[in-house]
């Protein structure tokens, strides 16, 4: 299997080596009563300090899964991770006990979700829910937890937070309710930051803040923020790498530049070709055919190669591994010279 | 707020009304005549019936009938039984020991309710869930009178003889211990009844948005469900402990026989038996009363409990 590719120099890294986090070989599967789907196959990526890795994908290509499995959020049962290791700072994370696991939960690692009136309690005050991590990480007492959630709420800009501290989730509007999330997640200064479609369920303008405010967050403290997405927009803004997922596994990893001017995996090709761009006005959008695989039946060798327009006799056969193709840069396909150099399609 | 409880209390008025005219029409409708039941085997003196009639207004229109009741009702004239007793006076002396019955199986019901219930969530799927699910099957399947006579008999009689004299097999004679019995048979159906909705109730909380940020926060276990998902789950267990409240006292009226115990629930029963009218309506509209300021508290609760709900 391909490893994370050697670094043609050491920019980027934390001295004393190795990345922050490192994704290896992971396997993710999720026991049902209709048989045993495999939704994580192999993941391999890899976040530096102060780094944004995106990882794009559909519904079901397993980057949820991948992050909560990150976060040892999974519920298992169903879910269980059957091989693989995620090692922060050098430490595998599965090899911990769950007691050492939740304290390294929510203080080096934190994660905020897609729909943040779901993901906030509505019977506690935000004050109490954001002042919660210092309680149970730091014990501190109720009232330095709360003048501490008062700091935090102004570090995200939410206005007037002295008075809204005791306010209930359900008073504030979608966009401050996320800064509520960011939040509590940057409480404790968190190595790692994972974003799952942070903005899926707000509207552009508030997406444009809160990304915004993502990004500054992430330069100011130097933590490593992992953004999961299915919107290339976000992407090309605000990320450094970008790890395409598809059927529960990374197909093509590479800078985003590299990804935007020239793909070197079909899938990531026919994403990109999706986009509407201005100019583009009376010309038919193009979809990638076909439709994401049943994770009940995944296709045999390459995932896409049902849908691939590069398909030929052997991509049934052999799984391609993320071969190396440039600095920092990998796609899963036997034939990404073709992709890369647009000798087809 | 304030204001909403007075509109409730207002709400609460055709409430009464109409349960009063429904006890009245039911009474009424009932065969026979309250003078000559009251007489038993030897009948009445020649004259006395036609004497009981008048004096008690039962040769009147129903309406008129019902009128008077109102009339007296307002005044805080709940009626005089057929012995000269006030009615008011006849609940007053009774009332403690059904407060008594109720509390107790109140806090039975909370108890075990909540403990099964939780037990079976934690462990769901698995044999003690299965175990949690049997014994509330039978809890809702079998009558208070059939658990009420074994009850009776096993532990009142059996495990008395047997040396342990915890339970006493009927009356108040004992104190508290007296209540123990009654208060788990007015209860069983109730507890199962709330050990499903806990259990269904907390593995739905489970599921929710916020516990899986309450575990990705890194808290306990214990606090993820003990303080997160709870905290959720206690405003249907709250609703459904103040609606039970009018189950229970409704169920008094049978657990009180069984048990001999001399409540209210008991004076109903003794009073049908007798087509005491005037006692009959009074008690009912007393159970009424009771029901409606316990869904109001409930309902005040709501606020407490759930800051997404405002009395405004």
């Amino acid at each position: 299997m391909w490893k994370t590719p050697a670094p043609a120099s050491p920019a980027g890294r934390p001295p004393g080596g190795g990345p922050l986090l490192a994704v290896e070989n992971l396997h993710v599967e999720f026991v049902t009563r209709r048989g045993v789907v495999r939704a994580v196959n192999g993941v391999d990526c890899a976040l530096n300090a102060g780094e944004t890795l995106a990882v794009l994908g559909e519904s079901g290509s397993g980057k949820t899964v991948t992050a909560q499995a990150i976060m040892g959020i999974l519920d298992t049962p169903p879910a269980r991770v059957t091989r693989g290791t995620i090692r922060l700072r050098g430490t595998d994370l599965l090899g911990l006990r769950e007691e050492d696991r939740s304290r390294i939960r929510g203080s080096r690692i934190a994660m905020i979700f897609q729909d943040a009136l779901s993901a906030l309690n509505p019977v506690f005050t935000v004050g109490a829910q954001i002042g919660e991590m210092f309680r149970v990480h730091r014990g501190l007492s109720r009232r330095d937890a709360e003048r501490r959630a008062v700091e935090l709420m102004d570090r995200v800009r939410i206005p007037d937070a002295r008075r809204r501290v005791h306010d209930y989730p359900h008073r504030f509007s979608g966009g401050m309710r996320q800064r509520v999330m960011i939040a509590m997640a940057i409480a404790l200064d968190p190595e790692v930051l994972i974003a799952d479609e942070p903005t899926t369920a707000l509207d552009v303008t508030v997406q444009a803040q809160i990304m915004e405010l993502l990004s500054e967050l992430r330069r100011e403290s130097g933590m490593g923020l992992i953004l999961i997405t299915h919107d290339l927009g976000v992407v090309a803004d605000a990320a450094d790498r970008v790890a395409v997922m598809y059927g529960g596994r990374i197909v093509e990893n590479a800078p985003v530049h590299d990804i935007y001017r020239a793909p070197a995996h079909p899938y990531t090709k026919g994403l990109l070709e999706s986009i509407p761009r201005a100019g583009g006005k009376g010309r038919a959008l193009r979809a990638v055919e076909g439709s994401s695989p049943d994770p009940m039946a995944m296709p045999s060798g390459c995932v896409f190669h049902p849908r691939c327009s590069y398909r030929q006799d052997d991509c049934a056969a052999g799984e391609p591994p993320l071969h190396p193709i440039g600095p920092f840069r990998g796609s899963a396909c036997h034939y990404w010279r073709e992709v890369l150099h647009g000798s087809h399609g | 707020m304030g204001r909403y409880v007075v509109r409730r209390l207002i709400q609460a008025i055709p409430v009464v009304l109409g349960a009063t005219l429904l006890i009245h029409a039911v009474v009424f409708a009932l065969p026979g005549s309250p003078a000559v039941a009251r007489a038993g085997a030897d009948g009445l003196p020649p004259g006395a019936a036609a004497l009981l009639r008048e004096h008690y207004r039962l040769g009147e229109p129903f309406l008129v009938q019902y009128g008077h009741y109102l009339a007296g009702l307002f005044r805080g004239d709940l009626g005089v039984t057929f012995a000269g007793v006030p009615v008011a006076d006849l609940m007053a002396g009774r009332f403690q020991v059904t407060v008594n019955l109720v509390v107790t199986a109140l806090v039975v019901e909370a108890v075990a309710g909540v403990g099964l219930g939780l037990y079976g969530a934690l462990r769901y799927g698995g044999a003690q869930d299965a175990l949690v699910l049997g014994v509330t099957l039978v809890l809702i399947s079998v009558p208070a009178l059939v658990t009420g006579f074994v009850l009776q008999l096993l532990l009142g009689v059996r495990l008395r003889q047997a040396g342990v004299g915890l339970f006493p097999v009927a009356g108040i004679a004992e104190g508290w211990r007296g209540y123990l019995l009654p208060g788990f048979v007015l209860a069983a159906s109730s507890i199962a009844y709330l050990a499903r909705l806990t259990r269904a109730g907390l593995l739905e909380a489970l599921r929710a948005g916020y516990i899986r940020t309450a575990v990705a926060k890194g808290l306990s276990r214990r606090r993820v469900v003990g303080l997160h998902a709870l905290r959720n789950m206690l405003i249907p267990l709250i609703t459904y402990l103040g609606a039970d409240l009018g189950t229970l006292m409704g169920g008094t009226v049978i657990t009180e026989t069984i048990f001999n115990l001399p409540g209210v629930g008991r004076q109903l029963a003794d009073s049908i038996h007798l087509r005491e009218q005037p006692v009959i309506v009074g008690t009912v509209t007393f159970l009424v009363l009771v029901y409606i300021l316990a869904n109001l508290v409930v309902d005040l609760l709501y606020a407490v409990l759930d800051p997404r709900i405002r009395h405004e």
